[in-house]
């Protein structure tokens, strides 16, 4: 399980996220949704040890995270891979989308270009788009990359924040499809985020709310 | 606002040159857009929304060759064709001030150092407008306090709205909205639509780019659907989207999570080959050897095999048949 409790987190002043518990459970897909800028991506980047809180507990299959971003060890912060909502923002814009999907392998020492090529077709990008740059491909073609690279260590937990919110409706079914196989092959527990609630009515296996009480009471 | 205001785009193309090859992002593209009227643009992710947008603009990058022309008419003005156009004449007489652009993605658009306050003030002095900062962030859903955070600070929607605020500060008729609502929950997507809906209202034309099939048929009035960088199906939204006569329109459809949901057989053309005849025909149910002619644009489709009433009730089965 994946298991953040009493999350806080702070921007300056500004209060982004006050003390939320979410659990992650392998194989299934949680649907989390909530209100425009309630502190959605921020819990994203909790989860996937990129921001540390300033007070809550997370731990990964029982280990509890006590370093966070680069000085999390390797082995604990590869085991959670987030897609997030914007992938301009989320890739280096010098790298191919090869490079992009590729990178994970490489940063780890086990470069493996067959799966690469692998992951790539299944996202549905096809050859041409591999050896462009971000500024060369749209803002869904980046995604599908995105989509790509975060499968490519095979994370125990997948965290998608809006991973669809700029795809059209069948290359959404498309990805959400790509993921549900992902997950149906490693048992791998997902979470979903989404304002959509139509979406997480057809996607996810259960749903919570970061600001139902009930909810924040779960073990 | 008058009835005079127009544009009309013939015959629009845009490649790109990149090594060894050439990208065909948009591919004779004709339409028009009027006052008071939203048209939605609807289509495959990477098929040439964005860019047919940024086009119509002055704002592709160097490896482009665009051809065709759009007519930018306006009352008491001389008409001015976008595409053969300067870039000074585009600064000084269209961007900001005739047509407005909300981009895709707006929080990568907002320079990060400084606050959305700055940054909506320097798009008001630019254009000379009159009107104040606080007033926009209020009519596009802000408060004031809000325009004075930095980038980081603001939620993908809030960023949003501060898009939406510089893009009409400059009082443009025509508002060119690229996925304006990606990132919104339903209360501000119904805001956000409700807002371009307005300004139609109030004479002014939007095109709308998004993939929220539900919001193209609340909000818009007329449809083109794009598909690998040509238009193959326009008429009235709710008609297109309720009866879609091109297979493709109808797999877009079908693929909606209140639907079948269920993705288009097969991958994304590329556009650096696309096939001689119909770009749709290798994922296509319905396709025939004529199909290796291009359909021409007939009574609002661009099909061989345009769906007729009986198989209208069939549409939504043609992905998962095929993909049985
Ligand atoms: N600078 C460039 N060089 C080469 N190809 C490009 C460039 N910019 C865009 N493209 C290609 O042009 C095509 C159209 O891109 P565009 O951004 O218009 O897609 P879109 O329909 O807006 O997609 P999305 O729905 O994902 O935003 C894509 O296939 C993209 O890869
Ligand atoms: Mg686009």
């Amino acid at each position: 399980m994946l298991e953040a409790s009493g999350i806080t987190v702070r921007y300056g002043r500004q209060v982004a996220l006050d003390d939320a518990s979410l659990t992650i459970e392998p194989g299934v897909v949680t649907g989390l949704a909530g209100p425009s800028g309630c502190g959605k991506s921020t819990l994203a980047r909790v989860l996937a040890l990129m921001l540390r809180p300033r007070s809550g507990t997370l731990t990964v299959d029982g280990d509890p995270v006590l370093r966070w971003r680069q000085r999390a060890p390797r082995e604990l912060r590869t085991r959670v891979a987030l897609i997030y909502q914007q992938p301009r923002l989320a890739v280096d814009p010098r790298l191919t989308l090869a490079d992009v999907i590729r990178e994970p392998l490489t940063a780890n020492g086990r470069p493996d270009d067959g799966r690469v090529a692998e992951l790539a077709g299944e996202a549905g990008l096809t050859g041409d788009l591999l050896t462009r740059r971000p500024h060369e491909v749209s803002d869904g073609q980046l995604q599908r990359a995105c989509v790509a690279r975060a499968l490519t260590l095979e994370p125990r937990y997948l965290i998608c924040d809006e991973m669809t919110t700029m795809l059209d409706a069948s290359t959404q079914a498309h990805l959400v499809r790509l993921v549900n196989a992902y997950r149906e092959r490693t048992g791998a527990g997902v979470l979903a985020i989404s304002h959509d609630t139509i979406l997480l009515n057809r996607w996810a296996d259960k749903t919570v709310d970061l600001f139902d009480p009930a909810d924040q009471k779960q073990p | 606002m008058t009835d005079r205001n127009l544009l009309r785009v013939e015959g629009l193309s845009v490649s790109f040159a990149i090594p060894a090859a050439r990208v065909r992002a948009v591919s004779e593209a004709s339409f028009e857009v009027r006052p008071g009227r939203c048209l939605a643009l609807v289509g495959e992710s990477g098929c040439g929304k964005s860019v047919l947008a940024h086009a119509l603009l002055g704002l592709l990058p160097g490896n482009a060759t665009v051809s065709g022309e759009a007519w930018l008419k306006q009352s008491g003005a001389e008409p001015v064709e976008l595409i053969g156009a300067s870039q000074q004449v585009l600064a000084r007489r269209v961007r900001g001030r005739a047509i407005g652009l909300i981009p895709q993605s707006p929080a990568t658009h907002l320079t990060p150092v400084r606050t959305a306050r700055a940054q909506l003030q320097e798009a008001i002095n630019e254009l000379g407008s009159s009107a104040r900062a606080d007033d926009l962030a209020e009519r596009y859903g802000l408060r004031p306090a809000d325009l004075d955070r930095y980038p980081h600070e603001l939620s993908g929607g809030m960023a949003q709205r501060v898009a939406n605020a510089i893009a009409l500060a400059g009082d443009p008729w025509l508002v060119l909205a690229d996925e304006p609502t990606s990132g919104l929950d339903q209360p501000l997507v119904d805001r956000a639509m409700g807002t371009l809906r307005e300004l139609c209202d109030e004479g002014r034309a939007v095109l709308l780019i998004t993939h929220d099939l539900r919001a193209a048929e609340r909000v818009a009035d007329d449809l083109a659907v794009m598909y690998a960088s040509r238009l193959v199906e326009t008429g009235p939204a709710a008609g297109v989207l309720g009866q879609p006569r091109h297979p493709y329109t109808a797999g877009l459809v079908a693929a909606q999570p209140d639907r079948d949901f269920v993705p288009i057989p097969g991958l994304p053309p590329e556009l650096t080959r696309l096939p001689e005849g119909c770009a749709f025909r290798p994922r296509c149910g319905h396709a025939t050897e004529r199909c290796a002619e291009s359909p021409p644009m007939d009574g609002g489709v661009a099909c061989h095999h345009t769906l007729a009433s009986p198989d209208l009730a069939r549409a939504p089965e043609i992905a998962k048949e095929s993909h049985a």
